[in-house]
């Protein structure tokens, strides 16, 4: 019989092992799925991980977009991790995301045509004020009211995606495009664009800022008393009121930032890979953001790799759905799965397995 | 019956009655002021009792229980190390040690909750291997736990039916418990809410939940640190009244004073070893101390000085209740001096909890009722009052005084990160702060690896004398100490107080709340007691008899309650 024996303090090595062990997991798990799909399972899972970095044929596309898809990722899962850490729940990251997009892309086609430096750095403003607001109303939800911030905040994605379609209809739809729905382009409209910057890498704008919230998340949570408090507070309220902690600026404080970074990855989306507000912008980066967290185990440079692990099997999907003819649906189970086996090989790093004969009656 | 004749008293208090053994309580009472007296006359009564069986001669015969050989391990330690003793029916058995010397592993292995590694355990002349604390309760072994598993929300005899095998209909219960409870001198009205009984009364539902299934064996851990002095005499009668029934009982405690009160004979574990036998009657409680600890003790010593200027001053401080089983502060006025201890003393959930949340800052009240150094402080934070000087350590170790999961370095920087410089603009300078609680584990003899453990795997006793070193190494004005030595062992337990004594020597005040009245009386200068959030006006400690105690705490009070 099995027993789980509780650790007296987690173990730092199976920390670092569980996320490792969760993608041999999944790559088997995923395997044995391809197979009952009639799909040679070994092929496919090395073109979810292998071909996107190193295959000749496709390598050249497949290496910007890694970045490309990674970027936002890290970014909306760096903010997320935050509060997360604190045991503060945004869920609806995808609403503050859309919310960026549509502030930003406001902003930007406001001052078309005309050409001016300072356009893009107030479109970026905008977009991060856009996710904060968003966020904001679950905040002070539960700082006024106590409701619970999962509900609002997830409910409130389906606001903004209500308010993206009416938007990619009605005031920022292109005027010159003979009704069709959807913004002008921005990534065509060089003062409001955010191009590559470094040809063939795919790192833009949103890109770099998701390195540097990386670094800043990393130097808030291991120098800085907020940083501590975060992780107080999620460790233990109670200890966390003993130290001086105003909970209620902390909900305020994490719900902003993971807003704030959201709007940010949607603003730069919207002005770059994207280019315009159109009714379906937005794909989902909002709600994966949460496997990365997880899987990052909510330290920075654990979403860094996570957000690119992620990326990767968001662009090597699609090559399996081009290359294999993978349903769409079974790379989405490969992602879920991924979360999945993190959470149940978590228990290994606070617990111990026993393997002994007999048992407690 | 004479426990019967005390309960169905008007009062408890005016106790002139006669005993069987004809000494006169109130003589008793007046003559001298210890606590222990009380339990001392008790156990010349129950020693009387039990020497003179009602003929049936039940107390010389075999023992009940003999456990050989006992082994337990768990990684990295051994638990209990051939364990072994015996325990006669009718007997009263004290399990002494301190923290990690290994008690609550042999019960649990006697109860049925943890299956011994070898060794064997005879029951009765059969052999004893509980898989299951039910196999156990079958055999006859019953146990109160130290902590209560009651529901708030339900009433006594539903508790009960909670905690038995096969409950039987409810009309019945009640009827069985009020039955057993009025047998014991334990009045316990079935119908009552348990989330409005007191700590005592709780722990009466506990005891007759164990007495409705009539065990051979009562075990009993820490049964006293919830009751007043009244209430322990009235346990220690019920416990009395057992014993001449022939049940044996198992007492676990660390008040060395209430088992040579109490009990005919003492286990003393060490490290999991037995490292002594002894009839507590015929040791000192110094000597059982020793024997547990292994070395000698070192006894606080304090010289009170004179009382300096003004420190702390409440003015009619009242919190509201938070919740429904919470207790509101009433009209609470009271004038702390610099150098001197104050004893708050008073049955558990009388106030304690809410006073330390409101002189620590957790929880706000209004700007004037709380004057630290002549300074308002009754809105401000935590952080704010403790850069005056009021700082506090609150009972609860693990999750209120210390994060569990954090290591010992992030729990130093949680509350003396402003005392100590440890950050600066909010950046936090690790090494500070490493070495400040490395400074913390030296000075008070913490025992860990290193600062680098996380708070959780440190024992009780350890963690409780960080959380104490952390406050006192920040040299406080002001510190406000909650259950100080809970659960903590007398070596442990005598090295705070004597840290909480060095305090107000060097001039800062010290406000003590414990449930423990022989350390409220071992430290304080001044007493006051904490009754329905009321607070009694302080009154010097030396000289105050365990009456004056009894009544400050209000302990007749909450019996009378329980009246049927």
């Amino acid at each position: 019989m099995i027993r789980l024996e509780k650790r007296p303090q987690p173990s730092k090595l199976w920390i670092a092992l569980t996320p490792v062990l969760a993608v041999i997991a999944t790559m088997i798990a995923g395997g044995i799925l391809f197979a009952m799909l009639g799909k040679p399972p070994v092929e496919a899972i090395r073109t979810i991980f292998w071909d996107p970095l190193f295959s000749e044929q496709f390598a050249a596309y497949s290496r910007p977009q890694l970045l490309i898809k990674a970027g936002p990722l890290i970014l909306i899962a760096i903010g997320l991790s935050l509060g997360f850490r604190a045991g503060i729940w945004n869920i609806g990251a995808e609403g503050q995301y859309i919310m960026g997009a549509i502030f930003g892309a406001a902003v930007g086609l406001a001052f078309y045509p005309m050409e001016a430096f300072y356009i893009f750095p107030l479109m970026v403003i905008a977009g991060a004020f856009g996710g904060w607001l968003w966020a904001m109303i679950p905040a002070l939800l539960r700082t006024k009211f106590n409701t619970n911030e999962i509900l609002v905040s997830l409910l409130l994605v389906y606001v903004a995606e209500f308010l993206l379609q009416s938007m990619a209809l009605g005031a920022l739809r292109n005027p010159d495009n003979s009704g069709f729905p959807g913004s002008r382009n921005l990534s065509q409209y060089a003062s409001a664009s955010n191009p590559e910057l470094f040809t063939g890498t795919g790192i833009h704008w949103g890109v770099l800022t998701a390195f540097i919230a990386v670094i800043g998340a990393y130097i808030l949570l291991s120098r800085h008393i907020l940083g501590f408090q975060i992780r107080l507070t999620g460790q233990s309220e109670r200890a966390a009121r003993f130290a001086s902690v105003n909970p209620k600026r902390l909900v305020i404080f994490c719900l902003g930032i993971s807003g704030l970074l959201a709007g940010l990855a949607g603003m730069f989306e919207v002005s770059g890979p994207s280019g315009q507000i159109s009714i379906d912008f937005n794909a989902g980066y909002g709600f994966t953001a949460i496997i990365v967290a997880f899987l990052g185990r909510l330290n920075p440079v654990g979403i860094l790799l996570a957000g690119i692990l992620m990326a990767l099997t968001y662009v090597g999907g699609e090559l399996a759905q081009i290359m294999l003819g993978l349903p769409a649906a079974a790379i989405q189970i490969f992602q879920g799965m991924l979360l999945f086996f993190l959470l149940a090989l978590d228990v290994l790093s606070n617990f111990r397995i026993r393997f002994r004969k007999g048992g407690i009656a | 019956m004479p426990v019967l004749q005390l309960l169905s008293g008007k009062s408890l208090l005016p106790r002139v009655k006669t005993c069987p053994g004809g000494t006169n309580w109130q003589k008793v009472l007046t003559g001298q002021s210890q606590i222990s007296v009380v339990c001392g006359w008790l156990a010349v009564w129950s020693l009387k009792e039990i020497q003179n069986p009602q003929g049936d001669g039940t107390v010389t015969a075999t023992s009940l229980l003999s456990v050989k050989g006992l082994t337990k391990a768990y990684p990295g330690v051994v638990a209990n190390d051939q364990v072994g003793f015996e325990i006669a029916p009718g007997e009263v058995h004290a399990l002494l040690g301190e923290n990690g010397a290994g008690k609550s592993t042999l019960v649990k292995m006697i109860y049925g909750l943890v299956r011994p590694d070898s060794g064997s355990m005879v029951m009765n002349g059969a052999p004893f291997e509980p898989g299951t604390p039910s196999a156990a309760r079958g055999d006859g072994v019953a146990m109160v736990f130290q902590h209560f598993s009651l529901f708030d929300a339900l009433n006594v005899a539903e508790n009960v039916a909670l905690g038995m095998d096969q409950p039987p209909k409810m009309r019945e219960l009640s009827r069985r418990i009020r039955e057993v409870s009025e047998n014991y001198g334990l009045p316990l009205d079935p119908d009552r809410m348990v989330g409005d009984l007191s700590a005592g009364e709780r722990q009466r539902v506990e005891i007759i939940r164990c007495l409705l299934q009539d065990p051979k064996l009562l075990i009993m851990d820490e049964p006293t640190s919830v009751l007043t002095p009244q209430e322990v005499a009235i346990l220690f009668e019920t416990l009395n009244k057992l014993s001449e029934e022939g049940t044996a009982i198992l007492y676990i405690s660390h008040k060395l004073e209430e088992i040579r009160t109490i009990c005919d004979s003492a286990t003393i574990l060490r490290l999991g070893k037995v490292v002594g036998q002894c009839n507590p009657r015929e040791e000192s409680a110094r000597s059982m101390a020793e024997m547990m600890v292994g070395q000698e003790l070192l006894i606080p010593t304090r010289t009170p000085g004179e009382p300096g200027e003004v420190l702390l001053e409440l003015n009619d401080l009242s919190v509201p209740a938070d919740n429904q089983f919470g207790t509101s502060l009433r009209n609470i006025s009271l004038t702390v001096r610099a150098g001197e201890i104050l004893g708050i003393g008073g049955v558990a959930g009388n106030g304690q909890d809410e006073l330390v949340l409101a002189l620590s800052g957790e929880v706000r009240t209004e700007l004037n009722d709380i004057i630290f150094k002549g300074i308002p402080v009754g809105t401000l934070p935590p952080n704010p009052r403790r850069a005056l000087g009021l700082l506090t350590a609150p009972e609860e170790r693990l999750g209120h005084a210390a994060a569990p999961d954090m290591s010992l370095t992030e729990n130093a920087l949680l509350t003396a990160a402003i005392r100590q410089g440890l950050a600066r603009n909010g950046f936090l300078n690790w090494p500070k702060i490493r070495k400040y609680a490395s400074e913390v584990i030296e000075t008070f003899d913490v025992r860990t690896p290193g600062p680098e453990n996380a708070a959780r795997s440190l024992s009780g006793g350890n963690l409780q004398k960080f959380v104490i070193g952390r406050e006192v190494l920040q040299d406080p004005d002001l510190l406000v100490v909650n259950q100080p030595t809970w659960g903590v062992d007398a070596s442990a337990a005598a090295s705070i107080r004597q840290a909480l004594m060095d305090l107000a020597a060097k001039g800062a005040a010290v406000i003590c709340i414990s449930q423990d009245l022989d350390e409220l009386m071992e430290i304080s200068d001044r007493f006051a007691a904490l009754n329905e959030g009321r607070l009694t006006p302080p009154r010097p400690a030396r000289g105050l008899s365990v009456e004056d105690i009894g009544l400050m705490m209000g302990g007749a009070h909450d019996m009378e309650a329980a009246h049927v």
